[in-house]
Protein backbone atom coordinates (compact mmCIF):
# COMPACT_ATOMS: atom_id res chain seq x y z
CA UNK A 1 0.00 0.00 0.00
CA UNK A 2 2.45 2.27 1.00
CA UNK A 3 4.22 1.63 -2.40
CA UNK A 4 1.64 3.97 -4.23
CA UNK A 5 1.13 6.37 -1.42
CA UNK A 6 2.67 9.83 -1.92
CA UNK A 7 5.20 10.55 0.36
CA UNK A 8 3.64 13.83 2.32
CA UNK A 9 5.44 16.90 2.95
CA UNK A 10 6.01 18.66 6.16
CA UNK A 11 5.46 22.48 5.60
CA UNK A 12 2.56 23.25 2.73
CA UNK A 13 3.49 25.82 0.24
CA UNK A 14 1.99 29.01 0.74
CA UNK A 15 -0.34 28.97 -2.57
CA UNK A 16 0.85 31.80 -4.65
CA UNK A 17 -1.07 31.28 -7.24
CA UNK A 18 -3.64 34.31 -6.66
CA UNK A 19 -0.60 36.95 -6.17
CA UNK A 20 -0.46 38.06 -9.86
CA UNK A 21 -3.87 38.45 -9.40
CA UNK A 22 -3.63 41.00 -6.66
CA UNK A 23 -0.83 42.36 -8.47
CA UNK A 24 -2.55 42.72 -11.72
CA UNK A 25 -5.32 44.48 -9.92
CA UNK A 26 -2.92 47.20 -8.75
CA UNK A 27 -1.57 46.93 -12.28
CA UNK A 28 -4.45 47.85 -13.36
CA UNK A 29 -5.37 50.39 -10.79
CA UNK A 30 -2.97 53.00 -12.01
CA UNK A 31 -3.07 52.25 -15.61
CA UNK A 32 -6.91 53.26 -15.27
CA UNK A 33 -5.97 56.05 -12.87
CA UNK A 34 -3.24 58.12 -14.30
CA UNK A 35 -4.51 59.61 -17.15
CA UNK A 36 -2.18 61.23 -19.59
CA UNK A 37 -3.30 64.49 -20.58
CA UNK A 38 -7.33 65.92 -20.21
CA UNK A 39 -7.55 67.60 -23.89
CA UNK A 40 -6.10 66.35 -26.62
CA UNK A 41 -2.97 68.92 -27.99
CA UNK A 42 -3.28 70.48 -31.32
CA UNK A 43 -0.25 72.04 -31.47
CA UNK A 44 3.29 70.43 -30.90
CA UNK A 45 4.25 70.19 -27.43
CA UNK A 46 5.33 73.35 -26.46
CA UNK A 47 8.74 73.64 -25.51
CA UNK A 48 8.70 75.66 -22.12
CA UNK A 49 11.12 78.28 -21.06
CA UNK A 50 12.79 78.11 -18.17
CA UNK A 51 12.85 79.94 -15.35
CA UNK A 52 14.36 80.02 -11.75
CA UNK A 53 11.34 82.05 -9.80
CA UNK A 54 8.85 79.10 -10.49
CA UNK A 55 5.92 78.42 -8.42
CA UNK A 56 3.93 75.14 -8.14
CA UNK A 57 0.15 75.84 -9.28
CA UNK A 58 -1.55 74.40 -6.80
CA UNK A 59 -5.57 73.44 -7.07
CA UNK A 60 -5.38 72.05 -10.02
CA UNK A 61 -9.38 72.26 -10.61
CA UNK A 62 -9.08 76.26 -10.41
CA UNK A 63 -6.45 76.20 -13.28
CA UNK A 64 -7.65 76.46 -16.72
CA UNK A 65 -4.92 76.54 -19.51
CA UNK A 66 -4.13 78.54 -22.87
CA UNK A 67 -1.64 77.07 -25.11
CA UNK A 68 0.44 79.23 -27.48
CA UNK A 69 2.80 76.92 -29.87
CA UNK A 70 3.41 75.79 -33.42
CA UNK A 71 0.11 74.29 -35.09
CA UNK A 72 0.40 70.11 -35.53
CA UNK A 73 -1.37 70.55 -38.83
CA UNK A 74 0.51 73.48 -40.77
CA UNK A 75 -1.69 72.79 -44.05
CA UNK A 76 -4.87 74.01 -41.79
CA UNK A 77 -3.50 76.39 -39.37
CA UNK A 78 -1.08 77.78 -40.79
CA UNK A 79 2.91 77.68 -40.15
CA UNK A 80 4.45 79.89 -37.20
CA UNK A 81 4.58 79.50 -33.35
CA UNK A 82 1.38 81.78 -32.51
CA UNK A 83 -1.43 79.43 -32.36
CA UNK A 84 -3.41 80.03 -29.60
CA UNK A 85 -5.29 76.62 -28.54
CA UNK A 86 -7.98 76.17 -25.35
CA UNK A 87 -9.73 73.16 -24.69
CA UNK A 88 -9.53 70.95 -27.96
CA UNK A 89 -9.70 73.76 -30.56
CA UNK A 90 -7.50 76.01 -32.39
CA UNK A 91 -8.63 79.43 -31.42
CA UNK A 92 -7.50 82.89 -31.65
CA UNK A 93 -7.42 85.83 -28.67
CA UNK A 94 -10.84 86.69 -29.08
CA UNK A 95 -12.00 83.88 -27.73
CA UNK A 96 -10.27 83.63 -24.26
CA UNK A 97 -12.74 85.62 -22.77
CA UNK A 98 -15.15 82.97 -23.34
CA UNK A 99 -13.45 79.92 -22.99
CA UNK A 100 -12.63 81.97 -19.34
CA UNK A 101 -16.21 82.72 -18.65
CA UNK A 102 -16.89 78.78 -19.58
CA UNK A 103 -14.73 77.81 -16.68
CA UNK A 104 -15.34 80.00 -14.58
CA UNK A 105 -19.09 78.19 -14.31
CA UNK A 106 -17.40 74.92 -13.58
CA UNK A 107 -16.33 76.09 -10.27
CA UNK A 108 -18.18 77.57 -7.33
CA UNK A 109 -18.80 81.69 -7.04
CA UNK A 110 -16.29 81.90 -3.65
CA UNK A 111 -13.26 80.15 -5.92
CA UNK A 112 -13.79 82.17 -8.79
CA UNK A 113 -10.98 84.64 -7.39
CA UNK A 114 -8.43 82.20 -7.00
CA UNK A 115 -8.61 80.89 -10.49
CA UNK A 116 -5.22 81.14 -12.41
CA UNK A 117 -5.02 81.25 -15.98
CA UNK A 118 -1.62 79.08 -16.88
CA UNK A 119 -0.10 79.88 -20.39
CA UNK A 120 1.77 77.28 -21.79
CA UNK A 121 3.62 78.84 -24.40
CA UNK A 122 6.03 77.68 -26.43
CA UNK A 123 9.83 79.69 -26.22
CA UNK A 124 9.44 80.76 -29.49
CA UNK A 125 6.43 82.25 -30.08
CA UNK A 126 5.91 85.77 -29.67
CA UNK A 127 5.27 88.16 -27.09
CA UNK A 128 2.39 89.87 -29.21
CA UNK A 129 0.58 86.81 -28.85
CA UNK A 130 1.09 86.81 -25.42
CA UNK A 131 -0.13 90.22 -24.82
CA UNK A 132 -3.32 89.86 -26.72
CA UNK A 133 -3.91 87.48 -24.53
CA UNK A 134 -3.18 89.11 -21.74
CA UNK A 135 -5.57 92.00 -22.59
CA UNK A 136 -8.75 89.75 -23.01
CA UNK A 137 -7.91 88.28 -19.98
CA UNK A 138 -7.68 91.81 -17.85
CA UNK A 139 -10.87 92.04 -19.81
CA UNK A 140 -12.66 89.22 -17.81
CA UNK A 141 -10.92 90.43 -15.06
CA UNK A 142 -8.86 86.95 -14.88
CA UNK A 143 -5.86 88.90 -13.62
CA UNK A 144 -3.64 85.83 -12.07
CA UNK A 145 -1.52 84.26 -14.30
CA UNK A 146 1.10 81.90 -14.45
CA UNK A 147 3.54 81.61 -17.16
CA UNK A 148 4.63 78.16 -17.22
CA UNK A 149 8.29 77.69 -16.87
CA UNK A 150 10.47 74.48 -16.10
CA UNK A 151 12.46 75.04 -13.43
CA UNK A 152 15.79 75.78 -14.34
CA UNK A 153 18.60 75.08 -12.17
CA UNK A 154 19.97 78.59 -10.56
CA UNK A 155 23.92 78.99 -11.45
CA UNK B 1 -0.80 1.94 -12.94
CA UNK B 2 0.90 4.77 -15.07
CA UNK B 3 1.48 7.73 -13.11
CA UNK B 4 -1.20 10.80 -13.83
CA UNK B 5 1.23 13.65 -15.20
CA UNK B 6 -0.58 16.57 -14.82
CA UNK B 7 0.97 18.90 -16.38
CA UNK B 8 -0.35 22.53 -14.48
CA UNK B 9 1.63 25.48 -15.82
CA UNK B 10 4.21 26.75 -13.67
CA UNK B 11 2.61 30.37 -12.35
CA UNK B 12 4.92 31.03 -9.93
CA UNK B 13 6.98 33.44 -12.64
CA UNK B 14 3.41 35.49 -13.30
CA UNK B 15 4.07 37.31 -10.35
CA UNK B 16 7.45 38.69 -11.36
CA UNK B 17 6.06 39.44 -14.92
CA UNK B 18 3.42 41.92 -13.36
CA UNK B 19 5.62 43.74 -10.79
CA UNK B 20 7.57 44.16 -13.60
CA UNK B 21 5.13 45.94 -15.40
CA UNK B 22 3.66 47.75 -12.14
CA UNK B 23 6.88 49.02 -11.62
CA UNK B 24 7.31 50.38 -15.17
CA UNK B 25 4.05 52.02 -14.90
CA UNK B 26 5.08 53.36 -11.33
CA UNK B 27 8.12 54.90 -12.65
CA UNK B 28 7.32 56.04 -15.87
CA UNK B 29 4.11 57.78 -14.95
CA UNK B 30 4.95 61.92 -14.04
CA UNK B 31 2.32 63.08 -12.36
CA UNK B 32 3.44 66.45 -14.28
CA UNK B 33 2.85 69.17 -12.21
CA UNK B 34 2.43 72.61 -13.57
CA UNK B 35 4.82 75.22 -12.41
CA UNK B 36 5.65 78.86 -14.07
CA UNK B 37 5.99 82.37 -13.23
CA UNK B 38 3.23 83.86 -11.61
CA UNK B 39 2.55 87.26 -12.41
CA UNK B 40 -0.60 89.42 -11.69
CA UNK B 41 -2.32 91.61 -13.96
CA UNK B 42 -3.17 95.26 -13.13
CA UNK B 43 -7.23 95.50 -13.11
CA UNK B 44 -8.62 97.48 -16.32
CA UNK B 45 -7.90 100.90 -15.77
CA UNK B 46 -11.30 103.38 -16.19
CA UNK B 47 -11.73 105.27 -19.34
CA UNK B 48 -11.06 108.58 -17.64
CA UNK B 49 -7.73 107.45 -15.69
CA UNK B 50 -4.90 109.82 -15.39
CA UNK B 51 -1.80 107.84 -15.11
CA UNK B 52 0.14 109.77 -12.21
CA UNK B 53 3.03 111.33 -13.22
CA UNK B 54 6.37 109.47 -12.25
CA UNK B 55 9.55 111.05 -11.93
CA UNK B 56 11.47 109.69 -14.71
CA UNK B 57 14.37 108.61 -11.70
CA UNK B 58 12.32 105.86 -10.67
CA UNK B 59 11.80 104.25 -13.60
CA UNK B 60 13.74 101.71 -14.85
CA UNK B 61 13.31 100.58 -18.28
CA UNK B 62 13.89 97.90 -19.67
CA UNK B 63 13.29 97.70 -23.91
CA UNK B 64 13.65 94.26 -25.57
CA UNK B 65 13.87 94.72 -29.43
CA UNK B 66 12.48 91.91 -32.08
CA UNK B 67 16.01 90.64 -32.42
CA UNK B 68 15.86 89.88 -28.73
CA UNK B 69 18.42 92.72 -27.70
CA UNK B 70 18.15 93.78 -24.06
CA UNK B 71 17.89 98.32 -23.83
CA UNK B 72 18.53 98.85 -19.81
CA UNK B 73 18.21 102.73 -18.91
CA UNK B 74 19.26 103.71 -22.52
CA UNK B 75 22.11 101.14 -22.76
CA UNK B 76 22.41 97.96 -24.44
CA UNK B 77 22.88 95.15 -21.99
CA UNK B 78 23.50 92.09 -21.65
CA UNK B 79 20.96 89.47 -19.69
CA UNK B 80 23.37 88.26 -17.00
CA UNK B 81 24.04 91.49 -16.04
CA UNK B 82 20.04 92.44 -15.48
CA UNK B 83 19.52 91.39 -12.10
CA UNK B 84 22.37 92.97 -10.65
CA UNK B 85 21.75 96.46 -12.39
CA UNK B 86 18.01 96.08 -11.08
CA UNK B 87 18.96 95.15 -7.79
CA UNK B 88 21.06 98.39 -7.39
CA UNK B 89 18.41 100.40 -8.90
CA UNK B 90 15.67 99.26 -6.31
CA UNK B 91 17.70 99.24 -3.89
CA UNK B 92 18.98 102.58 -4.34
CA UNK B 93 16.84 104.88 -1.72
CA UNK B 94 17.96 108.04 -2.81
CA UNK B 95 15.16 110.12 -1.18
CA UNK B 96 11.92 109.78 0.76
CA UNK B 97 9.43 106.73 0.07
CA UNK B 98 5.80 107.19 -1.32
CA UNK B 99 2.99 108.17 1.27
CA UNK B 100 1.02 104.92 2.52
CA UNK B 101 -2.23 105.46 3.59
CA UNK B 102 -1.54 108.86 5.29
CA UNK B 103 1.97 107.71 6.66
CA UNK B 104 5.00 108.81 5.29
CA UNK B 105 7.70 105.89 4.86
CA UNK B 106 10.25 108.27 4.84
CA UNK B 107 13.64 107.43 3.69
CA UNK B 108 14.64 103.71 2.76
CA UNK B 109 16.29 102.48 6.44
CA UNK B 110 17.42 99.44 5.48
CA UNK B 111 18.80 100.07 1.73
CA UNK B 112 22.35 99.81 0.60
CA UNK B 113 22.22 101.05 -2.30
CA UNK B 114 24.53 104.21 -3.21
CA UNK B 115 21.64 106.12 -2.31
CA UNK B 116 22.62 108.31 -5.79
CA UNK B 117 20.15 111.06 -6.40
CA UNK B 118 19.87 109.95 -10.10
CA UNK B 119 18.16 106.71 -9.40
CA UNK B 120 15.05 105.56 -7.42
CA UNK B 121 13.52 107.24 -3.93
CA UNK B 122 12.95 104.23 -2.58
CA UNK B 123 12.16 100.30 -3.03
CA UNK B 124 8.26 101.22 -2.70
CA UNK B 125 8.32 104.09 -5.24
CA UNK B 126 10.84 102.36 -7.66
CA UNK B 127 9.02 100.77 -10.87
CA UNK B 128 10.20 98.67 -13.88
CA UNK B 129 8.93 98.94 -16.35
CA UNK B 130 9.62 96.18 -19.31
CA UNK B 131 8.81 97.45 -22.99
CA UNK B 132 8.96 94.39 -25.60
CA UNK B 133 8.51 94.23 -29.16
CA UNK B 134 5.34 92.54 -30.52
CA UNK B 135 7.99 90.57 -32.18
CA UNK B 136 10.41 89.67 -29.57
CA UNK B 137 10.44 85.58 -28.59
CA UNK B 138 8.90 85.10 -25.72
CA UNK B 139 11.21 82.89 -23.77
CA UNK B 140 13.37 86.01 -23.91
CA UNK B 141 10.85 88.23 -22.43
CA UNK B 142 10.47 85.32 -19.60
CA UNK B 143 14.23 85.35 -18.77
CA UNK B 144 13.77 88.98 -18.31
CA UNK B 145 11.19 88.59 -16.27
CA UNK B 146 12.60 86.10 -14.45
CA UNK B 147 15.83 88.33 -13.81
CA UNK B 148 13.56 91.04 -12.76
CA UNK B 149 11.97 89.00 -10.15
CA UNK B 150 15.16 87.29 -8.77
CA UNK B 151 16.35 90.77 -8.59
CA UNK B 152 13.60 91.22 -6.25
CA UNK B 153 13.54 87.93 -4.59
CA UNK B 154 17.51 88.77 -3.73
CA UNK B 155 16.77 91.48 -1.49
CA UNK B 156 13.63 90.40 0.22
CA UNK B 157 16.04 87.44 1.35
CA UNK B 158 18.84 89.32 2.44
CA UNK B 159 16.35 91.06 4.49
CA UNK B 160 14.75 88.58 5.68
CA UNK B 161 17.89 87.24 7.33
CA UNK B 162 18.98 90.59 8.77
CA UNK B 163 15.79 91.68 10.24
CA UNK B 164 14.68 87.64 11.07
CA UNK B 165 18.04 85.50 10.73
CA UNK B 166 16.21 83.13 8.12
CA UNK B 167 16.19 82.94 4.23
CA UNK B 168 12.43 84.33 2.96
CA UNK B 169 11.50 81.58 1.14
CA UNK B 170 11.91 79.42 5.05
CA UNK B 171 10.12 82.30 6.09
CA UNK B 172 6.90 81.76 3.54
CA UNK B 173 7.07 78.37 3.54
CA UNK B 174 6.67 77.87 7.39
CA UNK B 175 3.70 80.78 6.98
CA UNK B 176 2.05 78.36 4.28
CA UNK B 177 2.20 75.68 6.50
CA UNK B 178 0.70 77.44 9.59
CA UNK B 179 -1.66 80.40 7.99
CA UNK B 180 -3.13 81.43 11.75
CA UNK B 181 0.02 82.35 12.55
CA UNK B 182 -0.22 86.32 12.94
CA UNK B 183 3.64 86.92 13.95
CA UNK B 184 4.42 85.07 10.81
CA UNK B 185 2.08 86.55 8.90
CA UNK B 186 3.49 89.98 10.29
CA UNK B 187 6.91 88.99 9.10
CA UNK B 188 5.82 88.12 5.84
CA UNK B 189 3.98 90.67 5.19
CA UNK B 190 6.51 93.70 6.51
CA UNK B 191 9.35 92.05 4.01
CA UNK B 192 6.87 92.30 1.26
CA UNK B 193 6.05 95.68 1.77
CA UNK B 194 9.77 96.71 2.29
CA UNK B 195 10.09 95.55 -1.45
CA UNK B 196 7.00 95.40 -3.54
CA UNK B 197 7.26 93.81 -6.28
CA UNK B 198 6.82 96.53 -8.92
CA UNK B 199 7.44 95.33 -12.57
CA UNK B 200 4.68 97.16 -15.33
CA UNK B 201 4.48 96.28 -19.08
CA UNK B 202 4.15 98.33 -21.07
CA UNK B 203 2.73 98.86 -24.40
CA UNK B 204 4.54 96.65 -26.38
CA UNK B 205 5.95 98.45 -29.88
CA UNK B 206 5.16 96.84 -33.07
CA UNK B 207 6.16 97.84 -36.96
Amino acid sequence: MSKFRKKKKGMPAVNTASLPDIVFMLLFFFMVTTTMRETDLKLENPSLPSATEVKKLEHKSLVSTIYVGKSKDVARHGAGFNRIQLNDKIATAEDVPAFIINSRSKVSEAEVPFMTTSIKADKESNVGTIIDIRLKLRDVNALKISYSASKAVDN
Amino acid sequence: MARRENPEINAGSMADIAFLLLIFFLVTTTMNVDSGVSKKLSEKPPEDYVPPIIKEKNIFEVNINRNNDLLVEGERMDIKDLQSTAMAFIDNGGGDGKIDEGVATGPCTYCQGEKSISSSDHPNKAIISVQSDRGTEYGTYLKVQDELIKAYSALRNRLSKERYGIPFPELEDSYKDDRSNLELKKKVEDIKRSYPEIISDAEPTSN
